[in-house]
């Protein structure tokens, strides 16, 4: 580095590039926030108040500990974002009532003891998860 | 050390290294589960030694900054730290709230530690790395003002270097950013989106001007090159930092919901996140090159070059592999992900914080150096955590190419689990590398108990001699 750059020349160009980083993102995220009421199913969420709820279950019971949600989470445990349309809602709620299997030797989902109203809003949460705009993700059906 | 108030980082480090440990033994048990799937089931269900393994992962790192900064920044200040009293007190406050937290996860049901901690009043849990309970993260935050206090006063009361301004303008923002972990919309996408303004922003973003302000600390100390010089590269890594890494977390909004013109933004930015992390690595071989005098604590300079090395290889190689949106659309959420961010928080924060505590630890106890057979120990760890590290990564990545395969791409994809059952040998092969990184472990924590042993090099630190 030449002399005439100077630590004082370097922190400015620091702080004058962070901040003006910071403003397009922020820039950027208020655009995303005026586009998201057509891509997030916000609708599901508004008009059945079961998915809040749902999303309280999935949280309180560490979900996110063993399955991903589109594509986030731990990735010990298949993919939950589309499982709604995978598996459909009967199955999602017999499977949950059935573990742990106690296969030998294969991964063992614990019991939540979920009451029946958990059970439909779980369901709920996860069929409006099912209906957000991913671009298409994830590839195929098995997530 | 210059002041006595330093000597405050010590218990820091100390229960840094001990949750460490406690990491690695977590990591090892859910290694196994991957494999045998219902080990210790139903004692430490899966998803209860991931939140352990994470989060004493960035509790140790945590504690590892603040001893960090609790020794850098009277020494840059140049005067004692304003309150030592105050430090202390927050190290008990912090480490019994982090112990609480985790005997609950391990000794009750999450749901019933939800319903315990009142988590129905401000619901912040079960969102991954955010899984505390919500009175825990509230003891965070005092935790963090309490430390942030009592530095800045000490740095505004005296000497004002680039060195100790980067690093408190880095753990400002953790505390700042640490608040969005209280943003949990109902709805998924936002709550998606803000979510990453604590995990992406940190990790890619303030972390990596802690990470440079301390190397840069080191990396004085141990070459003698003047500071002149290492400011300026310390300002121009954390300028590429913060310029690629702030729109660069667009990577995350490829696929949660957010508009699809994250997959620009997010790719063309995010490809350009490697290049701090080079100049990071150059930065280190360069100034060791340089250098002025040939420290007697190699084990520093050994850990300063690795973390250059190794944050380039985990953050910025790995990182770049699956960063462009269209190899991510079939990467997210697969065993790539993880082999990522295995190499990537060793390279970059777990070796920058082993750096630190190799320079300071010797320091603390009233001698420039350790002795000889405490140094080629202290060594022997990082190779084989470092070389162990790497095969962890380079194993995962061979699970996710097969995973990708299998699950996204052929003409039949399989489900979920029996791909699983399809990449075993890779998973095995995991679990020995994990075993081989603990005994490393074991050997870098046995350098300690070796002190100044067959030491030619052991000098007392006399009362300026330090330099």
């Amino acid at each position: 580095m030449r002399s005439t750059f100077s630590t004082t020349t370097a922190r400015n160009i620091f702080y004058g590039g962070a901040l003006f980083s910071f403003l397009l993102f922020l820039a950027l995220t208020f655009h995303t926030e005026s586009a998201l009421p057509q891509r997030d199913a916000r609708a599901l969420l508004e008009a059945n108040p079961q998915v809040a709820v749902g999303k309280r279950v999935w949280e309180e019971n560490n979900c996110i500990g063993c399955h991903t949600l589109l594509g986030e989470g731990a990735y010990f445990a298949p993919e939950l974002g589309n499982v709604y349309k995978r598996r459909g809602p009967e199955f999602i709620k017999a499977w949950i009532k059935a573990q742990p299997t106690g296969t030998p030797g294969r991964r063992q989902m614990p019991q939540f003891n979920l009451t029946e109203e958990e059970l439909d809003a779980l369901v709920e949460f996860l069929r409006y998860a099912s209906e957000i705009d991913t671009n298409g993700w994830p590839p195929n059906i098995e997530g | 050390m210059k002041y006595q108030s330093q000597a405050v980082a010590k218990p820091y480090f100390v229960a840094a290294i001990a949750l460490f440990v406690a990491q690695v033994l977590f990591g090892l048990i859910m290694g196994i589960q991957y494999v045998v799937g219902d080990f210790l089931f139903p004692a430490i269900p899966f998803n209860v030694a991931r939140m352990v393994h994470t989060n004493a992962l960035i509790v140790w790192l945590l504690m590892g900054f603040m001893g960090a900064a609790y020794y850098l920044v009277p020494e840059e200040a140049e005067r004692e730290l304003h309150a030592p009293k105050l430090a202390i007190a927050t190290f008990w406050i912090f480490l019994v709230a982090a112990a609480l937290t985790v005997l609950g996860y391990l000794l009750v049901p999450y749901a019933k530690l939800a319903e315990m901690t009142g988590n129905d009043v401000l619901p912040t849990m079960g969102r991954e790395f955010l899984e505390q309970p919500t009175i825990t993260k509230i003891g965070i935050v005092l935790v963090a003002l309490s430390f942030l206090y009592n530095l800045s006063m000490t740095f505004l009361k005296g000497r004002k270097t680039a060195i100790s301004s980067v690093l408190l303008l880095g753990l400002w923002g953790l505390a700042i950013f640490f608040l969005f972990s209280f943003v949990n919309p109902d709805n998924l996408v936002r709550d998606k989106f803000y979510w990453w303004w604590v995990v992406h922003l940190w990790v890619e973003g303030v972390w990596e001007l802690i990470m440079g302000a301390i190397l840069a600390f080191v990396l004085i100390k141990v070459t003698g090159v003047d500071r002149e010089v290492i400011d300026k590269w310390l300002y121009v890594i954390i300028t590429l930092t913060l310029v690629t890494g702030i729109i660069g977390t667009g990577h995350h909004y490829y696929w949660i919901g957010t508009p699809g013109y994250w997959q620009v933004w997010g790719s063309v930015f995010s490809a350009l996140e490697p290049i701090p992390f080079f100049a990071m690595t150059l930065f280190a071989f360069n100034m060791v090159n340089r250098r002025r005098r040939n420290h007697p604590n190699r084990a520093a300079t050994l850990w300063a070059l690795g973390t250059g090395v190794m944050a380039f290889l985990g953050a910025g190689v790995w990182g770049f592999l699956h960063t462009l949106s269209p190899v991510n659309y079939y990467t997210h959420g697969t065993q790539i992900t993880p082999s990522h961010g295995h190499l990537a928080f060793y390279g970059a924060y777990a070796m920058v914080v082993l750096t630190m505590i190799s320079y300071v630890w010797p320091k603390l106890n009233g001698r420039e150096a350790n002795g000889n057979r405490s140094q080629v120990l202290e060594m022997w760890g990082f190779w084989v955590m470092t070389i162990s590290m790497t095969f962890i990564a380079l194993f995962l990545t061979a699970a996710g190419i097969l995973q990708v395969w299998l699950q996204r791409m052929g003409a039949n994809p399989l489900p979920f689990m029996e791909v699983q059952e399809q990449l075993a040998l890779f998973y095995w092969l995991r679990v020995i590398a994990g075993v081989a990184f603990f005994a490393g472990l074991l050997a870098y924590i046995t350098s300690f108990f070796k002190g100044v042993e067959g030491s030619p090099e052991y000098r007392p630190l006399a009362q300026e001699a330090s330099a």
